[in-house]
């Protein structure tokens, strides 16, 4: 009897686990089912799950209306280059609080930390004033800059939880060794950090290719990313629901791929520091 | 040569007086080990002198230069920590070899000395695995390699066998000394472990508060403490301190006894007591006895002792070796 309890549990706690995950994943699943139905079916009442006529119509219909490259490699643009400059300030600003801590880092970092906790639409008209006036609206640069300050706070913050695990003497034995500070770190920092800043980086890509609110706001056509691509189709003209399918899913597609061959590295980089 | 001098040499962390000036004068070829309790400043002295900590003041001269201002890799030493410090993701070959490839030195010669090192320190096997496939005595024979290779005018140790376990801590006690006598190199060795102190040092260096109490050779600490702290501190098991009228008897506030200078009997003597435990180590016997008025004393027996718990016993002190101290605790002698 006393072995079957914890056997028991485990059922129980494995089946809740699938449960939730396939709550979790049904939307997403349900819009790639829909994606390949027709628009009549997609409305029908009862739903189909399965058992329908399988077209690949609106994909060729949505390929066909929009040009789905350009959205895809502006999103690629926007979440590459804002991850890139953002690391560029994190690593020495993570290294310095991990390793040269003051008093007020601490502090510092929450307050970074806090800027988060702000609803993103109280910064949206003195921002879309900046960006108007400095003919930044529509643009990528502007947009990669916006995207960078955004995630800025998570990248810092993440690195520094990364950095912190690294045992301090060891930069020392470096510095002991004869290393200069660039030398140390990216002899002995880098190379031990790069789980963590791996991590990061897939992080904070899917952030920035997911991020809507801004991408929607300040671009219409040139810098728009596939976010706005996806909003084009709850259009005017009415609901498709099987187009609008078909774009998000195309829209998620790349970025579902990349997470799916980096879900070790995502969940170590998520629980990092955790769990030791 | 690797003499080493601190001169008035202060740290201060914000508001706090950490070390409020040490004096001290280190010659070439010695081994001198800090000891003191946890958070008496050893472990931040050896840093200032290591040049991971910035002094709040005075000077810190190696073969008569300042260095005080000088970067660490540049004042010539070679430290060994406590947590070994092994860069993880580099081979045995390349932690050796880190601080001469940093130093730019031609590729033969980096070879050639990591091998002698390797070779001095059993390593050869191993020069190819990745630190986490070895052991705690290996490893630390990685960190001991790292800092021979550089050739350092002195070596630092900061409490390098801490993590290890007792029978491995001896052996590699014993390596270090080899080390020390081969080398003959300045060492500084930190401690809290006063039988490490004791056994490796030609001097020792008894810390409180940030504060030398006592410099001395090892016998020169034991025999002759200048103070209540350094008797207390230097000898194992402990000093027994009594005061009321023991030390009233000899003019002092406080008398200090060890307990190998107590000779006991079962019949009669100077001071009474009841054994309270015996610790019977096989070739010495602790007793912990409750002296008659005096309070707790331990006392050493020979391995032999027939009497356990409970037993009535007398000890009589060698006179030549009670140690007086006054109000202050600082020793009173004749």
């Amino acid at each position: 009897m006393a072995r079957k309890q914890p056997m028991q549990r485990r059922v129980i706690t494995t089946a809740a686990a699938w449960i939730v995950g396939l709550a979790i994943f049904f939307p997403i699943l349900w819009t790639v089912i829909t994606s390949f139905k027709t628009e009549l079916e997609a409305f029908s009442t009862p739903p189909k799950f399965l058992f329908f006529d399988w077209t690949l119509e609106n994909y060729a219909i949505v390929d066909e209306r929009s040009d789905y490259f350009r959205f895809a490699m502006n999103s690629v643009i926007l979440s590459v280059g804002s991850t890139i400059i953002a690391l560029l300030f994190a690593i020495p600003a993570a290294w310095a609080m991990a390793f040269a801590p003051g008093k007020r880092t601490k502090d510092l970092l929450l307050w970074m930390l806090s800027t988060k906790m702000m609803p993103p639409v109280g910064a949206l008209i003195p921002i879309y004033l900046i960006f108007r006036d400095a003919d930044l609206l529509d643009s990528r640069a502007g947009l990669v800059a916006v995207l960078f300050l955004l995630n800025l706070p998570i990248v810092v913050w993440m690195l520094y939880t990364y950095f912190k695990e690294i045992p301090g003497e060891i930069l020392e034995a470096a510095r002991m060794d004869g290393a200069t500070l660039w030398k140390e770190l990216v002899f002995v920092l880098a190379p031990m950090a790069v789980p963590g800043i791996a991590s990061t980086i897939l992080l904070n890509v899917i952030l920035a290719w997911n991020e809507a609110f801004w991408t929607l706001n300040l671009t219409t056509s040139d810098a728009a990313p596939l976010t706005v691509f996806i909003a084009s189709y709850s259009s005017p003209e009415g609901l498709f629901w099987a187009k609008l399918s078909a774009a998000s899913t195309m829209a998620i597609a790349p970025i579902l791929i990349l997470g799916w061959f980096a879900q070790r590295q995502l969940v170590r980089g998520l629980t990092f520091g955790a769990v030791k | 040569m690797g003499t080493i001098a601190l001169k008035n040499v202060q740290k201060r962390f914000g508001d706090v007086e950490v070390i409020p000036g040490v004096d001290l004068a280190i010659n070439n070829g010695e081994f001198v080990v800090f000891v003191g309790p946890s958070g008496c400043g050893k472990s931040t002295l050896l840093r200032l002198i290591a040049g991971l900590e910035d002094t709040s003041g005075g000077e810190i001269v190696i073969d008569g230069i300042d260095v005080a201002n000088v970067p660490p890799a540049r004042r010539g030493l070679s430290m060994v920590f406590q947590s070994y410090a092994l860069y993880p993701h580099m081979s045995v070959r390349n932690n050796i070899a880190f601080g001469l490839k940093m130093a730019g030195q031609p590729k033969e010669m980096i070879d050639q000395k990591v091998t002698k090192a390797a070779a001095t320190l059993n390593l050869t096997d191993y020069l190819d695995r990745k630190p986490r496939a070895l052991s705690g005595g290996q490893r630390q024979r990685v960190a001991i390699g790292r800092a021979i290779v550089r050739e350092p005018k002195a070596f630092l140790f900061d409490e390098p066998l801490s993590n290890l376990d007792a029978a491995l801590r001896v052996q590699m006690r014993l390596e270090i000394m080899q080390l020390h006598s081969s080398l003959g190199s300045t060492m500084i060795y930190v401690t809290h472990d006063q039988v490490e102190a004791m056994t490796m040092a030609d001097r020792i260096v008894v810390l409180n508060k940030g504060r030398i109490e006592q410099v001395g050779t090892p016998l020169e600490l034991y025999n002759r403490p200048d103070s209540l702290f350094v008797a207390g501190f230097i000898g194992s098991p402990r000093m027994n301190l009594l005061q009321g009228e023991p030390a009233q008897a000899l003019g002092a506030q406080i008398v200090g006894i060890r307990p190998e200078h107590l000779t006991l009997s079962t019949s009669g003597g100077q001071w009474p007591g009841t054994i309270l435990i015996a610790e019977h180590l096989g070739s010495d016997t602790y007793l912990h006895i409750d002296g008659d008025g005096l309070g707790r004393i331990t006392a050493r027996a020979p391995g032999e002792f027939p009497h356990g718990a409970g037993g009535k016993v007398w000890m009589t002190p060698d006179m030549n070796r009670v140690h007086r101290f006054d109000s202050q605790g600082k020793a009173m002698r004749a």
